[in-house]
């Protein structure tokens, strides 16, 4: 199992030209940073966009400067139409969802980290895991393209609910084109991260190096293990529907349109389609697809949280089976975002108990981390700060899912900003502060150099405040009957809400200057911060017992053998409080994974 | 000397004689444009249709708007003397297909939620304005037949975003507009080459600048189809052309 | 550091419990008759889920407060019960909680979708389209006309394309841009959807039900309070989304008669 010849396979030697160094790398950890600034473009273009959406929920008929310049006809006297409304918000959803939540804590971290964890020195088909990358990124541009494309982007919500989606351009700017172009740009992502998936599988099951048994993989590796695995089962659902989408369009099929609709007084030329049968397969990959943002980030905090805790979790095994749980449980859940959507009302009983027993597992993650602060030596840096973090938004996520996951309350609350607020904390807010605490632990390792800690504790503090100023309130809307993808509140009810929204909008635009200290910081240290050590944190894995940045083939020609569990902490060994994962030393009374 | 003074004749001849030309040039187009129109009255037989009211409950800055004046459809007005209103009368045959587009800027105004004018016409590539005068946001949404080579739109206009300034580059009868916000918003671009007319709410019309020559008009009502007449226009004179549409 | 972060943690769980404490914003008041036993199941669950935040809140501020710091000369230490315990606790407290939620959830989800209504229920159809409702009610012969897509039109006002022409059911048929009930009568309420994908949401009513294009649903429901109320869309359906919504007016009886005769009068 442990044998060289696997290693050979992944074998290869170190580029010499720069096109082969940076740009078509063949190197997981190049890979890994190229995902990572996808991600932090995609980001950046997701906020913006997300700020226009909240000037003009605050301030409806407030022209905003400049915006023209983004869609001369969707901004008129820079003032926004309903239409561009949707189609930002949708573009918001799509980039944040698959190119930042999916792309960064799974993509960025585990191309990086995965393989070093294991002890290998590449992934098992480098080829394609260069192809994953490259894929992705052409799935990104063709998802920008949609901006500059006919009647610009399509207006339906990343969840592109079938007929609207499926009709043609009748229904609506944006859903001719934008829609072909989306699901285009949609299925060739799913390819990505399909080529991604079928790296980190094998990589985990075949290249551990000597020792290496499974339950002595790290909690990250566990997590974009597990990842993998919901990746490979939803994301090759989702492409065949986008697929049958784009047939619906260019092909004169009727998959996901039923007979006799009237659009504009015009009969359209479809038949003996199925509305539901959209909304199966989208929330089958959707569902999955919100464990797939949040998982890793588990992982990545219950690392940054062990080093330090300088501590050992209760248990190693507790979270890996949690994580597993959530991950089976999270095929059966997906009805509960279709309680009302008029599937047979008996399904949505029966959906509702798998969802809320997925509150068990997720119950035990948190007890398992809170306990697992009893009795440590908490170190607070910017990392374990944004993991700490990362809890708290996670409880505040889970907690609304108990109303979510009832039929009865989802009568009340189902697309309101309740919702909005849940998905929010859990799969957008829980996964960023997993990022933000992967890149301060990790930083230092993938690039070589130190971020300065006090500026990210300063980016801490005030995005913490931050997001909580601006989901929290949401909530209050949601039960007060505030319905979502409204681009302006005409309805009477909703209309003493705006107050709520001027407020949410504030802090919106707040939270999202305060990035700019994190974009500061992570330029600047990555050019002219302090060179940082081997092993900054005194962690155990094995990416800390090679150089930062480590060389091109992980381990310098060697083969490590690992001798211990990955957290070996709260010790005394001959190194301080802790023992390296390949440290032959044997501590007296330490618990050790075998 | 003498050969100086030629030189000068030589000169100013040739521009004498251009602006001659020129001068007899316009003369023709002003003969052409004072030439001859096309007038008469359209009007309806039998019994009118019954227009439904239209409820607007669902806006209530449109149902305001009719707070004192309920609002009905306009698909059949008809007007003093049984005049029918908003019938479109064009040139169908007898025309070169030289004629350049109307170099008036019509509005199509968006006012208490509906279409003023209900039905537009304008000649292919002639420029229009889309206007709104309403506090509630309106999305204008032609739908030209695909067959035509016309292409559609769908733009909002939020309440004092700018006008939108459009053409239409080929002839079509007629392409439906309407308001998907607002579905009983519903009006009609008539889109034809050569002079034309609308109908008032008489129902009289006048076609002018129609040069001489033998013609069949066309008169269009959304509801009621098309009729056709042949006339002559005589230089400088007003052909008639009358119609009656027969009510159901 | 650390300690600043626990108390940040609580005062900020403090503050978010405060508006719902103070009931600040609440859902619309129920005129329902089956809307009490949602109103319960959130109440229970507002109670439940609210316990549970404040708790693990409170309890990671606390850790965080006792725990950090590196503390020489004192060895770190494990939860007594080790995960064990924990999980033990997390399957028991959360299963009951939930099972219980889950089993009193279904009988408010059953008083509503999985009981027939009455025979006497009066039906009034909807048809949801870009971007309004239209409501049908089927005059005095008590059917509903044939719906013909192919002359729908909402230039004629045609909005459902009916035959009123030929088809002697639909003859009588009287459409209207408003809905009105009569109160404490239950209604059979037809759900048709001429495009895409909308949804019939009316808070005050709990009732939420989206509209499924190719397939008519019916639910039921009894309006118990005579007032003005608001229907919206709540499923993404276009440009117009956000404006697209209708009053719902529950009228007495008297009242009622009148404003259907005053409707049948404009067809």
């Amino acid at each position: 199992m442990h044998d060289t010849s696997t290693h050979a396979a992944a074998h290869h030697g170190p580029p010499t030209s720069f096109i082969r160094k940076h740009v078509f790398s063949l190197d997981h950890k190049v890979i890994g940073k190229q995902y990572y600034g996808l991600g932090l473009v995609a980001v950046i273009i997701g906020m913006v966009l997300s700020w226009v959406m909240r000037i003009h929920l605050a301030w409806t008929a407030y022209p905003i400067p400049g915006l023209h310049l983004l869609s001369g006809t969707g901004a008129p006297g820079n003032v926004m139409t309903p239409e561009f409304y949707l189609q930002v918000m949708t573009m918001h959803a799509t980039f944040m969802v698959f190119f930042v939540l999916t792309v960064v804590p799974f993509a960025a971290f585990g191309n990086f980290f995965l393989p070093i964890h294991t002890g290998a020195e590449d992934m098992p088909f480098p080829h394609f895991n260069m192809m994953s990358f490259w894929t992705t990124f052409v799935a990104f541009c063709v998802m920008l393209l949609s901006f500059f494309v006919g009647d610009g982007p399509t207006l339906g919500g990343w969840t592109q609910y079938a007929p609207l989606s499926a009709v043609g351009a009748v229904a609506g700017p944006g859903q001719g084109s934008g829609v072909i172009i989306w699901a285009t740009s949609i299925a060739i992502f799913c390819v990505g991260q399909l080529f991604g998936a079928l790296n980190f599988i094998p990589n985990v099951l075949d290249l551990r190096c000597k020792g290496m048994s499974m339950w002595r993989l790290p909690m990250p590796t566990w997590a974009w293990f597990i990842t993998s695995c919901m990746g490979l089962t939803s994301f090759s659902v989702l492409m065949p529907a986008c697929i049958l989408l784009i047939l619906d369009h260019v092909a004169g099929t009727s998959f996901f349109v039923a007979s006799n609709l009237v659009i504009n007084d015009q009969l359209q030329p479809h038949s003996g389609g199925s509305t539901l049968l959209w909304q199966h397969l989208f929330w089958f990959f959707g569902h999955p697809e919100v464990y797939i943002a949040i998982v890793p980030g588990m992982g990545i905090v219950s690392h940054v949280l062990i080093t330090n805790m300088r501590k050992p979790m209760l248990s190693h095994r507790v979270l890996v089976y949690s994580m597993g749980a959530l991950a089976v449980l999270s095929y059966m859940v997906y009805g509960h975002h279709m309680f009302v959507s008029g599937m047979n009302p008996f399904s949505s009983l029966v959906f509702s108990f798998p969802t809320l027993l997925i509150t068990i597992p997720s119950t035990v993650i948190v007890l398992v981390w809170i306990g697992s602060l009893y009795g440590a030596k908490l170190r607070i840096n910017a990392a374990s700060l944004f993991a700490l973090g990362f809890i708290s938004m996670f409880i505040t996520g889970g907690v609304s899912g108990f109303f979510l996951a009832q039929p009865s309350i989802q009568i009340l609350l189902h697309a309101t900003y309740f919702v909005v607020a849940h998905f929010h904390f859990t799969m957008a807010i829980a996964a960023l502060f997993g990022i933000f605490s992967g890149t301060y632990f990790w930083f230092p390792k993938m690039w070589g150099r130190m971020m300065n800690d006090n500026l990210g504790k300063l980016h801490f503090w005030l995005t913490f405040i931050g997001v909580y100023a601006i989901f929290m309130p949401m909530h209050y809307l949601g039960l007060a009957g505030n319905v979502r993808r409204y681009q302006a509140f005409v309805v009477d009810y909703m209309q003493p809400l705006v107050g709520v929204h001027q407020f949410i909008t504030i802090a919106a635009l707040f939270t999202g200057a305060v990035q700019l200290i994190f974009i500061y910081n992570f330029i600047h240290s990555r050019f002219w911060g302090e060179p940082a050590p081997e092993n900054p944190w005194q962690g155990t894995s094995l990416e800390w017992s090679v150089p930062s940045p480590p060389p091109h083939d992980n381990f310098g020609g060697k083969h490590p053998v690992v001798y211990h569990d990955p957290y070996q902490y709260g010790v005394q060994s001959s190194t301080g409080d802790y023992l390296m994962q390949d440290s032959p030393e044997q501590v007296k009374g330490a618990q050790d994974e075998p | 000397m003498k050969s100086h003074y030629v030189r000068k004749l030589a000169a100013v001849l040739p521009a004498l004689v251009l602006v001659c030309a020129g001068a007899v040039l316009l003369s023709q187009k002003v003969n052409a444009a004072g030439g001859g129109s096309i007038t008469g009255t359209v009007k309806l037989s039998g019994t009118a249709p019954h227009m439904k009211g239209i409820d607007m409950s669902k806006d209530p800055v449109c149902s305001k708007a009719h707070d004192t004046n309920p609002a009905k459809m306009e698909n059949v007005l008809v007007g003093s003397g049984d005049g029918l209103e908003n019938v479109v009368l064009y040139i169908s045959q007898g025309l070169t297909g030289n004629e350049a587009p109307s170099s008036q800027e019509p509005t199509f105004a968006q006012k208490g939620c509906m279409y003023t004018p209900h039905v537009l016409a304008l000649n292919v590539d002639q420029k229009f304005k889309v206007t709104t005068e309403d506090q509630t946001t309106h999305n204008i949404h032609p739908l030209p037949d695909p067959t035509a080579g016309n292409i559609g739109w769908n733009k909002s206009q939020p309440p004092a975003a700018p006008p939108i300034e459009t053409s239409w580059k080929n002839q079509e009868v007629a392409i439906p507009v309407k308001c998907n916000i607002h579905p009983w918003m519903h009006g009609w671009f008539v889109v034809v080459k050569g002079p034309y007319a609308t109908t008032d709410d008489k129902g009289s019309y006048t076609i002018q600048n129609v040069p001489a020559g033998s013609y069949t008009v066309t008169a269009w009502q959304e509801d009621l189809g098309t009729q056709t007449a042949k006339v002559t226009v005589a230089a400088g004179s007003a052909a008639k052309a009358d119609f009656t549409f027969k009510g159901k | 550091m650390a300690k600043l972060l626990a108390v940040t943690i609580v005062v900020i769980a403090i503050l978010s419990a405060i508006p719902i404490i103070r009931n600040t914003w609440h859902p619309l008041p129920d005129v329902s008759a089956h809307g009490q036993a949602i109103d319960d199941q959130l109440s229970e669950t507002m109670w439940e889920a609210g316990i549970s935040f404040l708790a693990s809140q409170i309890i990671l501020a606390w850790f965080i407060w006792r725990y950090s710091g590196n503390r020489p000369g004192e060895k770190t230490k494990t939860f007594p019960g080790g995960a064990t315990g924990l999980v033990a606790a997390a399957v028991i407290l959360v299963g009951v909680e939930v099972f219980a939620l889950g089993i009193f959830g279904v009988k408010a989800w059953a008083n509503i979708y999985f009981t027939p209504p009455g025979a006497d229920a009066m039906p009034v159809q909807v048809q949801a389209g870009q971007f309004a409702f239209y409501f049908r009610y089927t005059g005095p012969d008590g059917t509903f006309g044939a719906i013909h897509p192919e002359m729908l039109s909402e230039a004629n006002q045609n909005f459902y394309g009916i035959d009123t022409d030929h088809d002697s059911d639909a003859k009588d048929d009287i459409v209207t841009a408003e809905m009105a009930v009569p109160v404490n009568r239950e209604i059979r309420l037809l759900m048709h959807s001429k495009d895409v994908s909308h949804s019939f949401y009316v808070p005050a009513l709990r009732i939420h039900q989206d509209f499924v294009p190719g397939l008519d649903l019916q639910i039921h429901f009894t309006a118990t309070k005579v007032g003005r109320y608001e229907i919206v869309c709540s499923q993404l359906c276009g440009l117009g989304h956000y404006n697209m919504k209708a009053y719902l007016s529950v009228l007495s009886q008297d009242d009622f008669d009148a404003w259907l005769k005053k409707q049948a009068a404009l067809q």
